[in-house]
């Protein structure tokens, strides 16, 4: 079936089984591998893009569902050469070691801070426990979101 | 990663259309709404249609409100809407409590209460919920509606009353005053299955329970309706004594089975803890004396 | 002569050399722009599946493959039969044992590999998978490692020859036996524990995979893997294939964490290569999640007999007498010296009169491994024994467990010290790192609080581990893999422009390479970071070494780079007398430049000093140009990082849900080259440690079915499960190591089971008479456990 899908702000057309999953139509997409994947059963968030400004785990969502809906995954965050808060703050808190969970992460707390732009140490553990990271502990996952959080509010406030 | 058989894919425009649909394709078509229950099962091959109709466009299956004495839940209602819902949390908290640890909140923004509740998973808390605030369900065919009570709605594991050619529309919960609900769930991890978890309403008026609603998940093939627990409230003031005794019927009349989760003497054990828990947590909101 | 105005110079955010320096690799993860192994494709690139014994002992009557052929998008299927033809039907192991590549006689695990599909594409590769019948005729499997040795259990490893029983390994000691019954005879209090570490599973979130690319006309294979030791899997499959090592490349890109997972060889690559050469086309596959969990290298399942005594109040003997379950096929890795890996260590960090310590190696119906998820080759199983003891002891002996080992640490002035199975720990001051996580605990306060919530019925815990141990192998006099030494190379070369590539033997998963070996040239030479490219993973690229595990990049690789960088600067410094016109002894050092001594006006910079090297002007006498040297790097011996580690837990009383509310942590890994890489390191550990301690495990029913098959029920902990870590230091430098480092990533491994373990029994030993319970701590063996009857895993 042909499938036309809004990746990123750019329409991606293509033709393909109905079965492909979204993560797979993604990564398939030149320069779009960097939504991961790490499990068969929805569990691990490697994956998580997301659809209409809300993180899913797009390798729970078939990419012909996706048709009529906008997606967005990790590398639409740096805009003209400008990183998103949330990326400069992983890069400040040493938020990140392999690097294999973070784009999902990322996608996570960009979401979260968009509904909820000051969110506690508890939010923010409960907004990434959809995801796993073998690496850091979560520690200092919690650091960024909260480096971004602020750095948010003072850019606000044209400081 | 593990893949799914192929199959055909069709987008659902409108109820009848799905109806239509599901009927034309028979036992080989299934639904797909979240598709958090379903997708997995078809990447390990445990479930193989034929056929999936994508209902995610019905929008007009997906509301929150308050009709007479009654609320409605589309079944297009999304785990997260159900958790944010402050109109469901006044009158009906047993639903929050329960949204806060069901899977995790990425998971939450696609998985539906139709899905939920069809998945007919015993240790689903959703259907514990609904049996415990005494739900009805609405189900639509090709003839036309019929209304089905949350006590007949699952007839076995992974079983419901929805036949082929049905759709689950809507989940009806009746609104009584002096009411408020519970739900109570123990798990090994953030958003694993409950090992065991309890659903408890109770409605007090005159400082006695005129009626409760008490449901467990993940202790017998499918969600146990604690009837006889009901009887024990019923007419009764509430006291600690009483909740425990409660609790004493819940291990006495669960079924669980021994997996990784644990040992049925445990589960049995949790089943009696939770529901006292769940019943002095309800008795405490309807009374207004939740700090 | 040229005077220098501007040496770089260090910030605090951007130190030249040690220091809290952010990551240079961070860049391109933070975009999503990684190159992890299945990112990668390859023009004319097909896709191997797996199909997997669903039998944990099963004979193989027969194998059809035509359906699968028969599907259009099939290139071919590779069973047994086709490996016998190339000699690759089986391929040995780090153990010196043969491992089965794919199936022929029978399958000896549920998840063995029976036969490869190779097909256009990844789904129909899978779809092409449940077109392939084999008829199996199931066996009786050995699944609890305490019957394997039974007089009629069933023999695994029948393809062995003149193999009668389930041993794989046989008894290996160390210590002294009389010493130790001497100490236990003259001991006041004996304390005995059976005690198991459950089989759990490194789990990165990158599964492992490979694209094998061979090219027919050149003879050159190339490889793209994630491994963390590539020179050495290099070797192997030359050896196992017949290949030219020159002409095999492997290229590790990013890798998605290792912890230990990624050290074998699977029969996964070995297929993979085999297709490639067969098919004259790059091969890829990369397994799915229940494959890594149910077929890839397993940790720990060591079921464990323990004693220890004390007299006058210190702890004087230990007796450990150990079961190691290392599945279908002995595929553990460790020095060869050393079949049980470092368990020995279980002396632990107190001065024993006497030890003895015994291990056997038994073969079971399950996935081949043992060694991995960051154990430093069997120390997390030997310090979970030891502190696990520890605590009985002071049980017994009714006193506080800090007091029991404060009074019986090892002191300062008795280092280096040689311990009863033969040991030498290098530096250590225990007291003082103890106190150090006392202090930030609170340790009185929270006593105090747990006193008053018991008097409430409420369940408070705190458990404490003190770990010592041995990492960064190892001395080519002990140690060697295969064969191969444990040393590892390090090339540094100066260009003109005085910037720098450092090549070396490790191979990061996310241990911050790229970021703290520059540093280490930098701390050196004065190079800053951003001027240093590290370049590792490629066997091409980077010297031979046996990579990264076992905590051993910073002591060997480390080292290496410390070495190498002071060769540089030594010729930098004959260079620069020339330049001076001054005698090279007559020079000082101050980090980035040679000055003279007494006139330090008069000076060359590093950088000039690298132009001065390539260029047509004059030179020392005899002295070649250019600015670069090559080192292999022998470790004179491990290094001893230490550490104590206190955990607080919250037990519900009802449901026996256990919860972590703090977890103090206070290393010593001597002098640390980058603390915030250190700090996520142990974080990461902290937490894997809380998974195992609490979760994580890998069970499998009576018939060898494997329950925990994906992250369904293979649980790890998410962000709700883990505290907000407190980290504490303290730092002994390593006398032997050029740097003074020791090595820290397993550390946090090695000594949080324990201490969350022990924090569990003293929140249950008063009120409930707990005085053991295995891992994991689930709620329902937690319970079990406050009823009187603790069960083990299986």
């Amino acid at each position: 079936m042909d499938v036309s899908i809004t990746v990123n702000g750019e329409q991606i057309s293509r033709e393909i089984e109905p079965r492909q999953l979204l993560v797979h139509f993604i990564r398939e997409t030149p320069g779009l591998t960097g939504t991961h994947w790490g499990c068969d059963t929805s569990n691990c968030g490697a994956c998580v893009v997301q659809m209409d400004g809300e993180p899913v785990k797009s390798c729970t969502i078939l990419a012909a569902m996706c048709e009529g809906h906008e997606i967005r995954t990790v590398e639409s965050l740096e805009v003209d050469g400008q990183l998103d808060p949330i990326q400069t703050g992983f890069h400040e808190t040493h938020a990140l070691q392999c690097g294999f969970c973070t784009p999902g992460m990322l996608m996570t707390a960009r979401a979260l801070l968009d509904e909820n732009p000051n969110p506690s140490e508890q939010e923010i553990r409960t907004a990434i426990s959809g995801g796993i990271c073998r690496c850091t502990g979560y520690k200092n996952i919690v650091a960024a979101v909260r480096w971004a959080a602020e750095h948010e509010a003072t850019a606000k406030q044209g400081v | 990663m593990q893949t799914p058989a192929a199959f055909e894919y069709e987008r659902a425009t409108s109820v009848e259309g799905a109806i239509a649909s599901l009927r034309r394709h028979g036992s080989g078509a299934r639904i797909i709404a979240g598709g958090h229950s379903l997708l997995p099962m078809m990447k390990l091959r445990l479930a193989n249609p034929e056929h999936l109709i994508d209902i995610n466009d019905l929008a007009e299956l997906s509301y929150i409100r308050e009709e007479g004495s009654e609320i409605r839940i589309g079944a297009l209602t999304r785990h997260k809407d159900l958790l944010s819902s402050d109109r469901l949390a006044e009158h009906l908290p047993v639903f929050r409590d329960a949204e806060n640890v069901i899977a995790d909140p990425v998971v939450r923004n696609r998985g539906t209460i139709g899905g939920s509740l069809c998945q007919a998973d015993a240790a689903e808390d959703l259907s514990a919920v609904c049996t415990a605030v005494k739900a009805k369900t609405v189900i639509r065919g090709a003839d036309g509606e019929r209304v089905v009570g949350m006590e007949d709605f699952h007839v076995g594991p992974f079983m419901t009353a929805v036949a082929d050619g049905e759709l689950l529309t809507e989940v009806r919960i009746p609104l009584r005053p002096g009411g408020s609900s519970a739900h109570e769930k123990v798990e090994r991890r953030a958003g694993d299955w409950a090992i065991a978890a309890a659903s408890a309403a109770v409605w007090i008026d005159g400082g006695t329970i005129v009626e409760s609603g008490v449901a467990l998940s993940a202790v017998g093939l499918t969600t146990i309706h604690l009837s006889r627990a009901e009887e024990l409230l019923r007419g009764k003031g509430p006291s600690e004594q009483l909740f425990e005794q409660a609790g004493q019927i819940a291990s006495e009349d669960c079924s669980p089975t021994a997996d990784g989760r644990g040992p049925v003497d445990y589960k049995r054990h949790l089943a009696g803890v939770l529901t006292t828990r769940a019943l002095r947590r309800a008795t405490a909101r309807a009374l207004h004396q939740e700090v | 002569m040229a005077t220098v105005e501007n040496l770089p110079s260090a910030t605090k955010e951007r130190p030249i050399g040690f220091g809290r320096l952010k990551r240079k690799e961070d860049a391109r993860f933070i975009r999503g722009k990684g190159t992890y192994l299945d990112d990668i494709r390859l023009p004319g690139m097909v896709h191997g599946a797996m199909l997997r014994s669903p039998f944990a002992h099963a004979r193989i009557v027969s194998i059809d493959t035509s359906r699968a052929l028969a599907h259009p998008n099939v290139a071919a299927v590779i069973t047994a039969k086709d490996l016998e033809t190339l000699g690759l039907a089986w391929m040995p192991t780090i153990s010196y044992d043969t491992q089965a590549v794919l199936a022929g006689d029978k399958v000896r695990f549920q998840g063995q590999e029976v036969a490869f599909v190779i097909a256009t594409d990844e789904y129909s590769a899978n779809d092409a998978l449940q077109l392939i019948d084999v008829e199996y005729e199931p066996l009786p499997a050995v699944v609890n490692a305490r019957k394997a040795l039974d007089s009629d259990a069933p023999l695994i490893r029948d393809d062995k020859t003149g193999q009668r029983d389930n041993l794989a390994s046989p008894t290996w000691e160390a210590g002294d036996e009389e010493a130790t019954d001497r100490a236990f005879a003259e001991a006041d209090t004996v304390v005995t524990r059976d005690i198991i570490y459950p089989r759990c599973h490194p789990a990165p979130l990158e599964t492992c995979g490979m694209i094998a690319d061979f090219n027919p006309e050149t003879g050159q294979l190339d490889i793209y893997n994630g491994n963390q030791a590539p020179h050495a899997h290099r070797t192997v499959y030359a050896h196992v294939a017949g290949l030219a090592e020159h002409m095999i490349r492997i290229q590790c890109q990013d890798i998605g964490g290792g912890f230990g997972n990624k050290v074998p060889v699977y029969p996964g690559y070995v297929c993979a290569i085999a297709g490639s050469i067969v098919a004259g086309v790059p091969v890829k596959w990369v397994e799915n999640r229940t494959e890594n969990l149910v077929s890839t290298g397993f940790a720990r399942d060591y079921v464990m007999h323990a004693e220890m005594c004390s007299k006058d109040g210190k702890i004087t003997g230990l007796r450990a007498d150990v079961i190691a379950d290392h599945g279908a096929f002995d595929s553990t890795a460790q020095p060869t010296k050393f079949p049980a890996g470092f368990f020995h260590i279980v002396c632990g960090s107190y001065d024993l009169e006497a030890s003895h310590v015994k291990v056997k190696a038994v073969y079971s119906n399950k996935a081949p491994g043992g060694v991995a998820y960051r154990c430093s080759f069997r120390v997390t199983e030997a310090v979970y024994l030891v502190e696990r003891m520890v605590d009985a002891l002071a049980l017994e002996m009714k006193v506080d467990p800090i007091d029991l080992r404060m009074r019986s640490f090892i002191a300062p002035e008795q280092f280096p010290y040689e311990t009863t199975t033969g040991w030498t720990y290098d530096s250590g001051n225990y007291a003082e790192t103890m106190r150090v996580a006392m202090e930030m605990a609170g340790y009185e306060e929270l006593r105090r609080e747990q006193a008053e919530k018991r008097a409430r019925g409420e369940l408070m815990g705190i458990g404490v581990s003190f770990f010592t141990e041995g990492v960064g192998a190892g001395p080519r006099k002990h140690m060697d893999i295969l064969g191969l030494a444990m040393n590892d190379g390090a090339d540094l070369r100066v260009h003109p422009s005085g910037k720098a590539v450092v090549s070396i033997s490790a191979q990061t998963q996310g241990q911050g390479h790229e970021t703290t070996f520059a540093q280490i040239v930098a701390e050196e030479l004065g190079i800053p970071p951003e001027d240093v490219e590290v370049r590792h993973g490629d066997t091409d690229r980077s010297p031979y070494g046996l990579g990264t595990y076992g905590s051993r990049s910073t002591p060997v690789s480390g080292g290496a780079v410390a070495v190498v960088s002071r060769k540089v600067r030594d010729k930098a410094r004959q260079i620069a007398g020339t330049m001076l016109e001054a005698s090279p002894e007559d020079l000082a050092w101050e980090k980035g430049r040679w000055y003279v001594k007494g006139d330090p006006e008069k000076g060359a910079a590093i950088e000039e000093i690298a132009a001065r090297a390539y260029s047509g002007e004059e030179m020392p006498e005899g002295m070649e140009g250019g600015l670069d040297a090559q080192v292999i790097y022998d470790p004179p011996n491990l290094t001893y990082p230490y550490g104590a580690y206190i955990a607080v837990v919250d037990i519900d009383p009802d449901t026996a849900h256990v919860s972590v509310r703090r977890f103090i942590a206070v290393d010593d890994c001597g002098v640390r080259i980058n603390p915030m890489v250190v700090d996520g390191q142990i974080h990461g550990g902290l937490a894997e440690g809380i998974g195992i301690a609490l979760m994580e495990v890998l069970t499998f029913d009576e018939e060898g079915n494997c329950l925990n098959s994906s992250f369904m029920d293979y649980l790890i902990p998410t962000a709700l499960e883990t505290p907000d870590f407190e980290l504490g230091e303290t730092v002994t430098p390593c006398p032997h190591h050029p740097l003074g480092a020791k090595g820290v990533g397993e550390s946090p491994n090695v000594g949080s089971p324990p201490a969350i373990v022990n924090a569990v029994i003293d929140a249950l030993h008063e009120t409930h008479g707990v005085d053991h319970v295995d891992m994991p701590c689930t709620p329902a063996r937690v319970w079990a456990a406050m009823q009187g009857r603790p069960e083990p895993p299986q």
